[in-house]
């Protein structure tokens, strides 16, 4: 075997080494220096986070089953940056009384999901794909019981690795489909095999693949599981399962539909995304508007986020991708703000409705400051950033130039406009809501402040830094041999 | 210092923005104060600097063949759609104007910066909330119109032309506990909004035709290759006017709003709620002749459009009079000032709309001599206006009062201050060797080059400035032995306050004397200037006579003003309330506006637009709370809903694909 192949792999290896830095602190360190674990795993991997900015060389390796090109290398980057704000914001959370013994678990578990992310997003052979996705699916499952005093974690756990379990044996079964028909699991033979073969099996498989990937990205109806476990799990998880764990599925997603479908069963599977992509919008959207708890609200508006996101993928194209990229980073900093104050308040007054947040300016401006700006750019209000990204994942969708898809695109203003309403209706309750029993005044942790502020930095400047677009879509649109195929 | 450094002249005032708005919000006011003026000061030096290079430096492409050439510093690509076709850059252009007006806004906001030390310190003798709101907003107000003047195409300059309305807005209001400034920096952002918007109208129409925002492409380097494209559209017309006509009439109208042309000046003399060294800053030297300069900077398309540049010159000559006329009654001094800087802008705007481009002699004098004059006025006016400004800021900090009535004979309580105030007097009457001798005398000489009734005109109006200006001068520092009202004497500021008007008196002197002709041109050639003895001459007969008509009326206490208006009651009382333009923006605004236009489009509104989104919400709310039960919280009934829409997406696609 070639060694030197794993020079290919530069993220994936950093990413062992922080593991393994953050394991052997867990267990070989004294009990008493273990309070510092959180703040070390947090910097270990910030560390990481700027090395791993560093090039990678473009290559196909171990049997050409691992990809690694400057689009994989970017996802993987603005994944890191989520994880970061992440372990960022869950210091504190780590270390509070009840978490704490377990606290070297969370790390470890959270980076080895991470780490099922990277071949998620670089596996060219379905074996290392699902492989990958359950390397990041199973883990989570004990993320979410993490906090074992509470009944709604435990329930939350036992729906999330049921309903896992049940979507990865149908996406199995429309994979078997899939060698059965063509006796080969690579991405790029597939695709040569399955041109001009119309045959009911593949579509079935293609249904189920995308049940599969749908499972994890909560697309409607495919999404039940959402709600439930969002509430249920520790705030921190949550946000990570909402940002991280969707946008490496969405990434894979793409790389799936566009390499292996994308030859023959462009139409097909375009037209089955196409109806998802409108209930997904939509159904998510009614639910959020019913919501009362926020971390059951943030559930229902990340399927409805998870809808555009869609909208970057069905455009199949380079401006597709680089707008879903795009939008995937700006949803990663406007969410965690928004659960990184949810999990301060939390934390400190265990309250989580609407309702407890009325008259919440008056007390906490800051917190309901950055609050409001991630609502705003959740529901794409300019000059944020999320307003930059709903713009160019529209505009990638309306480069096709199908009516179908100007409808499809029409269909998602038109939810933008409602979702607007439940999104400022937190943003009404912080600052024009009056209430006897406001939270009081609190001084978060200086990490979760730190968090916070990059999300801010983060929500205000990407959207008016334009070069950050400018260089996803100089990145994809280099990926000729990708969009050949279409 | 390398030209290429220019951006950090920005860059200064904008992260002194930053710190001052976000982290110096806690700290001692002291604090913040010296480290808003120091940061000033560095930029500043670092103004000064760039200019001298660009001015009498070598290399770096300034120069060409004796022919000064525009440089961009900077060029960044902010935003690019359809492959390219769309740019919006941001970028800095240095060439002879910006160059000049990086000098003034530096200066002026640097001694603007000193000066609040000691004038924001108390209100009244108590401690001054928002101090470091206050330096803050004038941290951004000063990189907002540093932005303005460096900006390297429309767009840019569009956007700080907007960023400079807002800090004047927050400015205007920093006082917002009292209803005067409320009402007063509403209706400066709304009609200078307003104007912005024809200004956006303009500025589309333009781009349209040229296909891009950049000045350079649209224009050449120096304004002698304007490109085809505009040229060509030249001859597209629409009811009459040519639409190159229809964009620069626009733009100027955008122009106008911010440097309060009539019949659009209704917001400056309000805007004098703001604190007075800011009325200095914005409302005097800087954002108000943003509109002139940007006439200046696409002179060469309105040379080619004369229809837009008669436009310009009526409206200027017009403003010139009607603001000299309404100084000439004002019992607030702010007011009056105000009104004088209306006027003075005025002659800035005429100046250049009299001003030709042609390269042939024209009666003696090389053209585009009235662009020449109007950058000097520019540069002349923000120095001695300031100067005025910031005395004014000192008597009124003394007296507790913006009324003339409450001050009198200060002269002897506030020498200092009465003598600063006295040279602003004689350099903006015109008299030599003052700044404002020099460059009104290259206005009106370009006056008449245009024609003698412009000369005339305008040198009437120069009668009437000189008139006012010693009006305010004797009613506040002679007129009558001054009564102390409380228990403390007026008396000169502390030096933080006297320091800056020292320095611009001093200016305000010498000034004059810098030959402009050399250094800002239109096009970047050299030009000659000579002082022409008949004009020169006239101007000073005619200064000296309001002077001496003022003498006579104001220098001591008499009865004659008061005979004057009751003999010329209606015309006293008239000037005195600015001639109804108020009054009329009233009805026309309530009466017509909003009665005849906005009911029925709030009708349509309410209900039609608010019914489609009242039956939007109704039909999304009911669909909601129908579909809730799918959401029943059973692991079976999920995992029921997964696999009946998994098959269903593969049924109907599979028969879909085999029957169609």
């Amino acid at each position: 075997m070639d060694y030197s192949q794993f020079l290919m792999m530069p993220q994936e290896i950093g990413l062992l080494v922080v593991f393994l830095l953050v394991f052997l602190y867990d267990t070989f360190m004294p009990t008493k220096t273990l309070k510092g674990l959180p703040l070390f795993a947090t910097v270990v991997f910030g560390i990481f986070t700027i090395f791993s900015f560093l090039p990678v060389p473009d290559g196909m390796v171990f049997g050409e089953m691992f990809e690694s090109n400057k689009a994989t290398w970017a996802m993987k980057n603005i994944l890191n940056i989520g994880m970061f704000i992440v372990l960022l914001q869950s210091i504190k959370w780590a270390n509070s009384d009840f978490v704490s013994i377990r606290r070297g678990e969370f790390y470890e578990l959270i980076i080895l999901t991470l780490f099922g992310m990277y071949l998620m997003i670089s596996g060219r052979h379905f074996l290392l794909f699902v492989i990958g996705l359950e390397t990041a699916s199973l883990p989570l499952a004990t993320l979410v019981a993490f906090e074992k005093k509470y009944y709604e974690s435990h329930e939350a756990a036992a729906k999330y690795v049921l309903t896992a379990v049940f979507s990865s044996a149908i996406m199995l079964l429309g994979l078997s489909f899939v060698y059965g028909l063509t006796g080969t699991l690579y991405f790029t033979d597939i695709a040569t095999m399955i041109v001009g073969d119309k045959s009911l099996l593949l579509i079935v498989a293609l249904a189920f693949l995308i049940s599969g990937v749908g499972y994890k990205l909560s697309l409607v109806p495919f999404h039940l599981w959402t709600a439930d476990v969002y509430q249920g799990a520790p705030t921190m998880v949550t946000s990570y399962l909402s940002v991280i764990s969707k946008g490496s599925a969405a990434f894979a997603f793409f790389v799936i539909l566009v390499q292996v479908f994308g030859a023959a069963y462009a139409p097909v599977w375009e037209w089955m995304l196409y109806a998802i992509i409108v209930i997904t919008i939509t159904v998510g959207n009614l639910f959020a508007i019913r919501q009362r708890n926020l971390k059951r609200f943030l559930a229902f508006s990340s399927i409805s986020q998870a809808g555009y996101i869609m909208l970057g993928v069905i455009s199949a194209n380079a401006v597709g991708m680089a707008s879903m990229m795009y939008y995937i980073l700006v949803y990663i900093f406007s969410n965690l703000a928004a659960f990184g104050v949810i999990a301060v308040i939390e934390r400190k007054t265990g309250k989580v409705t609407t309702d407890d947040y009325n008259g919440l300016f008056k007390t906490n401006p800051w917190l309901a400051f950055v609050m409001m700006l991630a609502m705003f750019s959740l529901g794409g209000i300019p000059p944020f950033a999320g307003f930059f990204s709903k713009f160019f994942i529209f505009l990638g969708a309306a480069k096709t130039g199908s009516v179908a898809i100007y409808v499809l695109v029409l269909i998602a203003l038109i939810n933008t406009i409602i979702s607007l309403y439940y999104y400022l209706l937190v943003v009404k309750a912080m600052f024009i809501r009056q209430d006897d029993c406001v939270i009081p005044a609190l001084k978060s942790h200086w990490t979760e402040r730190a968090g916070l502020w990059i999300c801010t930095l983060g929500i205000i400047l990407i959207g008016l830094v334009s070069c950050i677009y400018t260089s996803l879509s100089d990145i994809t649109s280099s990926l000729t041999s990708m969009f050949s195929m279409i | 210092m390398p030209l290429s450094s220019t951006i950090y002249v920005l860059a200064i005032p904008f992260f002194m923005f930053l710190f001052l708005g976000l982290v110096a919000t806690k700290m001692p006011r002291k604090i913040t104060g010296v480290i808003g003026v120091l940061g000033m000061a560095v930029t500043t030096v670092w103004a000064y600097a760039i200019a001298f290079t660009y001015f009498f430096g070598n290399g770096e492409g300034q120069m060409l063949d004796g022919v000064r050439q525009q440089v961009v510093t900077t060029d960044w690509t902010w935003l690019s759609f359809y492959a390219d076709k769309l740019v919006v850059k941001l970028g800095v252009l240095v060439d002879p104007i910006s160059a000049m007006m990086l000098i003034v806004i530096s200066t002026v906001s640097f001694m603007v910066h000193l000066y609040s030390l000691g004038y924001m310190s108390d209100h009244d003798g108590n401690p001054e909330k928002g101090f470091q709101r206050y330096y803050a907003d004038l941290a951004l107000f000063t990189f907002s119109m540093l932005g303005l003047v460096v900006s390297t195409n429309i767009f840019q300059m569009f956007i700080f032309f907007e960023m400079v309305g807002v800090s004047s807005y927050l400015l205007i209001g920093f006082y917002y506990g009292l209803q005067p400034a409320n009402h007063a920096s509403k209706k400066a952002f709304i009609v200078t909004r307003l104007a912005d918007l024809f200004f956006l109208i303009g500025i589309l129409i333009l781009s349209f035709y040229t296909k891009t925002f950049d000045f350079k492409e649209i224009m050449g380097a120096n304004g002698h290759d304007v490109c085809n494209a505009f040229t060509s559209a030249q001859g597209l017309t629409f009811m009459g006017c040519s639409v190159t006509g229809w964009a620069l009439t626009f733009i100027f109208i955008g122009g106008a709003g911010k440097s309060a042309m009539y019949p659009l000046h209704i917001w400056l003399p309000d805007a004098m709620e703001g604190p007075t060294p800011v009325s200095a800053l914005i409302h005097a030297a800087t954002m108000v002749v943003a509109g002139v300069f940007l006439v200046a900077r696409m002179f060469p398309l309105y040379v080619l459009e004369q229809g837009a540049m008669d436009i310009i010159c009526v409206v200027g000559a017009f403003t010139a009079f009607y603001a000299a006329a309404v100084a000439c009654t004002q019992s607030d001094i702010k007011r009056a000032l105000a009104f004088s800087t209306i006027s003075q802008i005025a002659f800035m705007m005429t100046s250049l709309a009299v001003s030709s481009a042609n390269s042939k002699l024209i009666g003696g004098h090389e053209a585009g001599l009235g662009y020449m004059a109007s950058m000097f006025h520019l540069f002349t006016h923000a120095m001695f206006k300031a100067l005025l400004f910031l005395c004014a800021g000192a008597i009124i900090h003394a007296v507790h009062s913006n009324e003339n009535s409450k001050m009198h004979g200060l002269h002897k309580f506030m020498p200092i201050t009465s003598i600063a105030f006295l040279i602003g007097c004689l350099a903006i009457a015109g008299i030599p060797p003052f700044a404002g001798f020099f460059s009104k005398d290259e206005i009106l000489v370009a006056c008449y080059e245009k024609g003698i009734g412009w000369g005339l005109w305008m040198s009437m109006v120069a009668g009437m400035t000189a008139f006012y200006m010693f009006r305010i001068y004797y009613l506040i520092f002679f007129w009558k032995k001054h009564e102390v009202h409380g228990e403390h004497a007026p008396k000169d500021q502390p030096w933080t306050m006297t320091v800056p008007l020292i320095v611009l008196a001093l200016i305000s002197c010498v000034a004059g004397f810098v030959p402009f002709g050399k250094l800002v041109t239109w096009d970047g050639n050299l030009l000659e200037t000579h002082l022409n003895l008949p004009v020169a001459g006239a101007s000073v007969g005619i200064a000296l006579i309001g002077i001496g008509l003022a003498t006579v009326m104001y220098w001591k206490e008499n009865p004659l003003p008061d005979k004057l208006a009751t003999m010329f009651k209606g015309l006293w009382t008239a000037s005195y309330r600015r001639f109804y333009m108020d009054e009329l923006y009233q009805f026309i605004t309530h009466k017509i506006i909003f009665q005849g236009i906005s009911k029925p489009i709030a009708w349509f509104d309410r209900t039609i637009i608010d019914g489609f989104f009242n039956l939007l919400g109704n039909v999304t709310n009911s669909a909601s709370f129908g579909i809730r039960k799918m959401q029943s919280g059973n692991v079976q009934g999920y995992v029921s809903y997964y696999i009946i829409g998994a098959v269903l997406l593969a049924a109907i696609t599979g028969a879909v694909i085999l029957f169609f």
